[in-house]
């Protein structure tokens, strides 16, 4: 989803290379922004910390060749997070040229914090006040050449969604670097400073940001920070932790609080006069809509509105029944495959090749008839889908809805959008994962997309397959249901950990812009058929490597009495087999079985939940070890191998002994 | 003019004595503070009590002062556990030093902080001042979590009680800082509330730390 970084330190003409570098909180409009500058694109949506990587790219700002760094969302300078650690390293190891304070008009008091933290560090700071359009739709004025001066740095009002302020950035970017820097200080109380100064008097170092706001982090005790000037100082180093602990110590049980309220004091004096709101509040169309979806009266009927339209007959009716009926049957089946089968075999006169192209595993019959046909369809309409509902700014608000829910399977709201986008595809809701608190949500997390969310390819498949069954798409959602809860609930009480806090920020709700819902949808689509278009065409090769070497035969034989002890006829491992490359593309093995009339609804049934439950496919496996590392995705994954084939013999039982679907 | 300490826990004891153990006298051995220390003949010229024989009795306008006296020492008893988190004997001690310090309306700030407790941590009553008559009278709620406020309603935070420093630096993050106004939107199933123009949701966990005044 990042731009790829072109990052060298310096251009081909070997001088150094311009760089800005875009900081702020979540959700401000960085990646915007960042858009507009570079031409590039990086997802940009309404839910907080949905850039989790830094992005960079290239732009030509009057002339000159810059590199622009898109970082994630951070509160402040003393960090807290993954993700702001990762934003926090760009201004500490990149030395930016420039840095774009990106913050949101309304929340001027509580983001200026941040301004002068960066100020403090000697940054070469430009603060982008942005969301100005909702800011004066609330009756919000701000005194923008009133806080330039009491800043001593530039200060640009923008709405960058609205393509308002960009050139004014521009030449304030381009500015910047020819002009010289006047340091301004923003004094603590006195007893402060004098901490601050005693702890600064003590470094030797040579140091990217100023001295002054790193004795101020040394004195929050962040360890990164004091890593680095232990690192830096050495001898002299000894001397100083001695200080710093000392004060520290003095200062234990209120430094953070102090130091927040100090920095709130400077900022109220700051905006006295600049920032001036309307008397009365204006309750926005958007907050009401906002009210009705967060309380669980109204909210609840709106979460199954929103899932019956946007999930089932969106995503399900029209992609997975009509644009899948047009392009599989009629355009694949009808059409191009006729005319490849012919034209394959005019071509190559070697029947064993021709197989590889256009036979029963063939790359163009199966492969790309499989993933253009029938994946594509159902995956595009469920992104379309999805960014559309992201950029409204429901997710949070689902979040909170479901948060207490979600608690007892050790996770928290936030757990929800992985827990959605697993519908339309696990790996990229596994990569997702990380935007959660703990290493503990993280691996609860991956373990349940890996087992229990079908993701959108498999689950139109299945839903297409049993429905033909009545009665058997019941027994597969309760199972799966039963399955998530069950786990759910054990991984809470066996994982080691602290119960996860659950806090976030309401982005206002709004009308999303189609183009960046498009765009968007557009980039997902695009790194998702890079991902799993090779893999198609790998499954199709090995299928048919394996078939003409008989290696095929072997596996099948191998795998019919694991087949047979929940039920299935042999010819359904083939299936399996395919599902280990995708599930997907297994259930779309079954999908055949089915209409060759091999399965009966209690076999069918059965092959669907133990597939469903089965080893993600290979590219999730590798997202999952890339993200967890092997020993948890190992783990993970031989759980879920042994859960799916135990669930779907105990199923089997179960359904044989009640009679249910016979 | 400020009684000395050792006044103070004279007085203490005199009332403990009298009202809750339904004497009529305190003897001096009970104290810990012999007979002739100074305190004695301080609280005798004030007018607060009286020695006969070895005994001390309080007169009229020493029992008010030590109702007051024993007030702020359970005030002070309060603060320890409830705010400071010190329990115990530790909890006991540093509350006997602590309350000499109530004087002058500062007993008034912490009674209310409290949300004018009615018993100390021992279970025994503290007596009731001016300021929790007034707060009854005017059906004021004091300082309570986020998780006591009704939804629509507004207040000032007053203070941020957690151990956990990361909770602490998020909410402060939100904004969450004494003084500001803060409004709670809704109170199931998350809490959501609104500083300034931001509107942030947060778990039970979170919100009944948050301490807010009406």
């Amino acid at each position: 989803m990042a731009v790829d970084g072109k990052s060298q330190d310096t251009s081909l003409h070997g001088e150094k290379q311009l760089r800005v570098a875009l900081v702020g909180n979540p959700n401000v409009g960085k990646s915007v922004l960042f858009n507009a500058l570079t031409g590039a694109y990086v997802t940009v949506s309404n839910y907080p910390g949905t850039s989790v990587e830094v992005s960079r790219g290239n732009a030509v700002i009057q002339g000159k060749s810059w590199q622009v760094i898109d970082t994630p969302g951070m509160y402040s300078i003393h960090t807290i997070t993954e993700e702001e650690r990762v934003a926090r390293e760009i201004l500490l190891h990149e030395s930016p040229d420039v840095v774009l304070h990106v913050l949101d008009a309304r929340n001027l008091e509580r983001m200026l914090a941040m301004t002068i933290q960066l100020i403090e560090a000697n940054l070469p700071v430009i603060l982008i006040v942005n969301i100005m359009d909702e800011a004066e739709r609330m009756g919000l004025t701000i005194d923008l050449e009133l806080l330039q001066q009491r800043l001593g740095i530039p200060v640009i009002g923008a709405a960058t969604a609205r393509k308002r302020g960009l050139d004014e950035i521009r030449a304030a970017i381009d500015s910047y670097i020819t002009q010289p820097r006047i340091e301004r200080r923003f004094p603590y109380s006195r007893l402060l400073e004098g901490d601050i100064s005693e702890v600064v008097g003590l470094m030797e170092g040579e140091y990217l940001l100023s001295r002054r706001s790193l004795a101020v982090l040394l004195l929050q005790q962040d360890e990164e920070i004091t890593e680095m000037v232990r690192h830096r100082e050495g001898d002299g180093y000894a001397v100083l932790a001695e200080k710093v602990r000392e004060k520290a110590f003095e200062r234990r049980d209120s430094f953070h609080l102090d130091l927040s309220l100090q920095r709130n004091s400077i900022v109220k004096h700051i905006i006295d006069g600049v920032f001036v709101s309307p008397e009365k509040r204006v309750i926005t169309a958007s907050e009401r809509l906002s009210n009705w979806s967060v309380k669980p009266l109204t909210g609840i009927p709106m979460l199954l509105i929103v899932l019956y339209f946007g999930l089932y007959k969106f995503v399900g009716e029209f992609g997975a029944g009509t644009v899948v009926d047009l392009l599989e049957k009629q355009i694949f089946v009808e059409r191009i495959n006729p005319w490849m089968v012919i034209a394959v075999k005019r071509i190559i006169p070697w029947e064993i090749i021709q197989e590889l192209f256009v036979g029963e595993y063939g790359i163009i019959t199966l492969g790309i008839r499989y993933a253009v046909g029938i994946i594509l369809p159902i995956v595009a309409t469920f992104f379309i889908f999805f960014s559309f509902l992201e950029d409204t700014g429901y997710f949070p608000r689902l979040a909170l809805l479901v948060d207490r829910l979600f608690k007892h399977f050790g996770l928290t709201g936030r757990a929800v959008i992985p827990m959605v986008l697993g519908f339309g595809c696990d790996t990229m809701a596994t990569m997702v994962t990380r935007t959660l608190e703990t290493v503990r949500e993280r691996v609860i997390a991956t373990l349940l997309l890996a087992l229990a969310i079908p993701c959108s390819a498999q689950l139109g498949v299945i839903i297409a397959l049993l429905s033909k069954a009545p009665g058997a798409l019941a027994v597969w959602g309760v199972c799966l249901l039963l399955i998530f809860v069950l786990v759910g609930v054990l991984a809470a009480r066996v994982m080691p950990g602290e119960a996860p806090m659950f806090y976030m920020e309401l982005p206002p709700m709004r009308l999303p812009q189609l183009s960046n819902v498009l765009t968007k949808t557009y980039t997902r689509m695009q790194w998702y058929f890079l991902e799993i278009l090779p893999l198609f065409v790998i499954a199709s090769v090995l299928l048919w490597l394996g078939k003409i070497t008989g290696f095929f035969g072997t596996a099948v034989n191998a795998m019919t009495p694991v087949m047979a002890s929940i039920g299935l006829p042999k010819e359904t491992a083939v299936a399996f087999i395919f599902g280990f490359f995708r599930r997907d593309y297994g259930a779309a093995g079954l999908y055949d079985l089915q209409t060759q009339g091999l399965l009966d609804a209690r076999q069918l049934t059965v092959a669907a939940v133990t597939l469903t439950l089965f080893i993600p496919c290979v590219a999730q496996f590798l997202v999952m070890k890339k993200e967890r590392g092997w020993t948890v995705a190992g783990g993970i994954g031989l759980f879920v191998t042994l859960l799916a084939f135990g669930s779907g013999y105990v199923l089997n039982k179960f359904l044989l002994l009640t009679g249910i679907l016979a | 003019m400020k009684l000395s300490d050792n006044a103070e826990e004279i007085l203490e004891a005199l009332w403990i004595a009298v009202e809750e153990k339904q004497l009529s006298a305190l003897d001096p051995h009970n104290t810990g503070i012999p007979l002739d220390d100074p305190a004695y003949r301080e609280l005798a010229e004030r007018a607060l009590v009286e020695i006969r024989q070895g005994m001390v009795y309080f007169r009229p306008e020493g029992r008010n002062e030590g109702r007051m006296t024993i007030r702020r020492h359970r005030l002070a008893e309060r603060l320890m556990m409830d705010v400071l988190n010190i329990r115990g004997e530790d909890g006991d001690y540093k509350a006997c030093q602590f309350e000499h310090l109530l004087n002058e309306g500062v007993d008034v700030k912490i009674c209310t902080m409290l949300n004018h407790p009615t018993t100390c941590p021992h279970g025994k009553p503290i007596p009731p001042g001016e300021c929790c008559h007034q707060a009854r009278a005017d059906g004021d709620l004091g300082v309570v979590p986020l998780t006591e406020f009704k939804s629509g309603q507004e207040g000032e935070i007053a203070y941020i009680q957690t151990d956990d420093n990361k909770k602490m630096q998020k909410l402060m993050a939100m904004g969450v800082l004494p003084g500001n106004r803060i409004v709670l939107t809704q109170a199931y199933p998350s809490y959501i509330f609104r500083v300034g123009y931001s509107e942030f949701a947060i778990d039970s966990n979170l919100a009944k730390e948050i301490f807010v005044r009406k």
